[in-house]
């Protein structure tokens, strides 16, 4: 009884000491997305009283109006919601048809292909980026939006056709073999009988596409020059001669592009903590 | 149904047919992964082999490329933002992958605890790294202000002085690696999932044999999870070699070149001052080095990574 006891209160201090340790995590991590948003809220010239004022004397809502007219907010939400939109559309189609491919049917030399797809993963971005922004200005694709988002139809990045393999090898290889037998071609099982059952981890795709591409900063960086072409992160470069004076509206202008993968992350919270989760399992 | 009647009659003639089958498999297969195929001969290899042409000429893109053939070697040499860019990478990233991991593997641990607490904590500490990276680095640029930010705040806490980070030679790279090791969502994810992979069973077989705390994690959690641990050591590093974003926003390369990165710096030659030739050596040698490193972790990983089911 007493020794019980004994296992019982030092249970409940190491649960208290785990607690503790991570409300100090929780705040270390949390403490500069407050101060981000605390910021955005304060009226000019209060940016930097000290010792920090963490709630504002008053709501500088005004913060965000101002950014709104500094930059073209909205131009630059179109460009962002067309990138994101148009790949998320190539790299659903395109990676889990390639997946299904690798996944599905027999052919010759399907490993070392796949090998070979897994390892671009590793390839430095500006190894191909050279020539590739080459290749795009014979296009006169540079300062388009098309080279952010035509190859998005090629593929996608490996780890999604990974992902989606993975998945697809976990249904029962009769949904296709009865489809076959009622005639169905192999696009056609692609199509009507895998997709629909993949939709868990389409969605797991999804988040992390649109994700990555809300917040892509380097390939519009080198392709886009024009200011009605700029995506929003890309438009922080606006921001960044003015350096130190209004950092309110920088703040604010950090936060509006934060909260929509806020929100897209505690919709499909699951979703991302899975395909998080699978990147583990590439490296096997 | 085929292969059954192939079996049952394998003399009326269904051989030949089943061959041409599996030859209409084979063509229906290339044929599906084809996008994937234009995409790996486009985007990645054909890049890869004109970026190694390329390393040959001298070409800013107003001209025609010129064959100067081992002029840009000579260049390379001589020229002392290599190493300087290639040290200032190297530091960052000797701090920043094993500083960052063991955070997050921590983290993890703390974590890997069935409660619902556990999993509101888990989405807390993951959420900033979610963040666009662009909009992070205004928010630490604003953190590490010279004067009055939060760094200075922090630090005023413990009494110490105001800091100029971000303006200072001697703390610009450490302000960059504070940064990165509180990014630490993603590897603190896949760690936690490496963490439930791990069989009760094997811990209370431990617990029967008297093991306490620091036994188990030692010879059951860490072994189990070593391949994970290579895993994320090996993206850390790739990752952390090509950081680029923060640095091309908060510093620019400054001050004096102090946080001139690697990628930085091919990127101010290709994309700068467009010598694409002299920018391809630049990115390959970056290629090679990646692989080299890449090659050695996993060769060292022999002597500490445990693989269940034997080799």
């Amino acid at each position: 009884m007493i020794r019980s006891q004994h296992m019982l209160s030092k249970h409940l201090t190491y649960k208290t000491v785990v607690y503790v340790l991570l409300i100090i995590i929780v705040i270390a991590t949390g403490l500069p997305l407050i101060y981000m948003v605390s910021t955005s809220l304060k009226p000019d010239g209060t940016e930097y009283d000290f010792p920090i004022r963490w709630i504002p004397e008053r709501f500088a809502w005004e913060n965000y109006e101002k950014a709104f007219s500094a930059v073209p907010v909205l131009t630059f939400f179109k460009n962002t919601i067309i990138i994101v939109v148009v790949t998320l559309i190539g790299e659903l189609l395109s990676s889990s048809l390639v997946a299904y491919g690798f996944a599905r049917i027999r052919f010759p030399g399907r490993t070392f292909l796949f090998g070979l797809m897994l390892s671009t993963m590793m390839m430095p971005f500006f190894v191909t980026m050279i020539p590739l922004f080459i290749l795009f200005r014979a296009f006169r694709w540079v300062d388009t939006l098309y080279p952010l988002t035509i190859p998005a139809f090629f593929g996608g990045p490996p780890f999604f056709i990974f992902l989606l393999r993975q998945f697809f090898l976990t249904l029962p290889k009769d949904l296709d073999d009865a489809a076959r037998i009622d005639g169905a071609s192999y696009f056609r099982i692609w199509w009507s009988v895998l997709l629909p059952l993949a939709k868990p981890a389409l969605s797991t795709v999804a988040v992390l596409s649109m994700v990555a591409h809300w917040n892509d900063f380097t390939g519009p960086l080198i392709l886009l020059n024009s200011e009605e072409n700029f995506t929003l992160a890309l438009g922080i470069r606006l921001f960044q001669h003015w350096h130190r004076t209004y950092f309110n509206q920088m703040m604010a202008y950090a936060t509006m592009m934060t909260i929509p993968v806020l929100a897209v992350f505690f919709l499909f919270q699951k979703h991302f903590v899975k395909g998080i989760s699978m990147t583990g399992l590439a490296g096997r | 149904m085929g292969k059954q009647l192939l079996k049952t009659f394998p003399k009326i003639g269904f051989r030949k047919k089943a061959l041409s089958m599996k030859q209409k498999e084979a063509i229906a297969g290339y044929l599906i992964i084809m996008p994937w195929i234009v995409g790996f001969l486009v985007f990645s290899f054909g890049p890869v082999i004109a970026s190694f042409v390329l390393m040959f000429t001298k070409w800013e893109l107003i001209t025609a490329p010129q064959w100067i053939q081992f002029d840009n070697f000579t260049r390379l040499i001589k020229d002392p933002l290599v190493p300087k860019s290639l040290y200032n990478t190297f530091i960052y990233t000797i701090f920043s992958v094993p500083l960052n991991l063991l955070a997050a593997l921590c983290t993890a641990m703390l974590l890997n605890v069935k409660s619902k607490a556990s999993n509101l904590f888990r989405t807390l500490i993951y959420l900033p790294s979610q963040m666009p990276a662009a909009a992070t680095a205004i928010l630490w640029f604003f953190i590490f202000s010279p004067t009055y930010g939060l760094a200075n705040s922090v630090l005023g806490w413990f009494g110490i002085e105001e800091q100029k980070w971000l303006w200072d030679i001697h703390l610009v790279k450490p302000a960059l690696i504070i940064m990165s090791i509180w990014n630490l969502g993603v590897p603190m994810i896949i760690f936690l999932a490496a963490l439930q992979g791990v069989p009760d069973q094997l811990y209370e077989a431990a617990i029967l044999d008297g093991a306490g705390k620091w036994k188990k994690l030692f010879f059951i959690t860490l072994p189990l999870i070593s391949p994970t641990i290579l895993f994320n050591l090996v993206i850390g590093l790739i990752g952390s070699f090509q950081v680029f974003t923060q640095v091309f926003i908060m510093t620019g390369g400054g001050p004096g070149n102090a946080s001139l990165m690697y990628v930085m710096h091919i990127y101010n030659n290709a994309f700068a001052n467009f010598r694409m030739g002299y920018a391809s050596l630049l990115a390959w040698v970056l290629f090679i080095l990646v692989m080299l490193l890449t090659y050695l972790q996993f060769k060292m990983s022999k002597a500490w990574v445990y693989y269940e089911g034997g080799n």
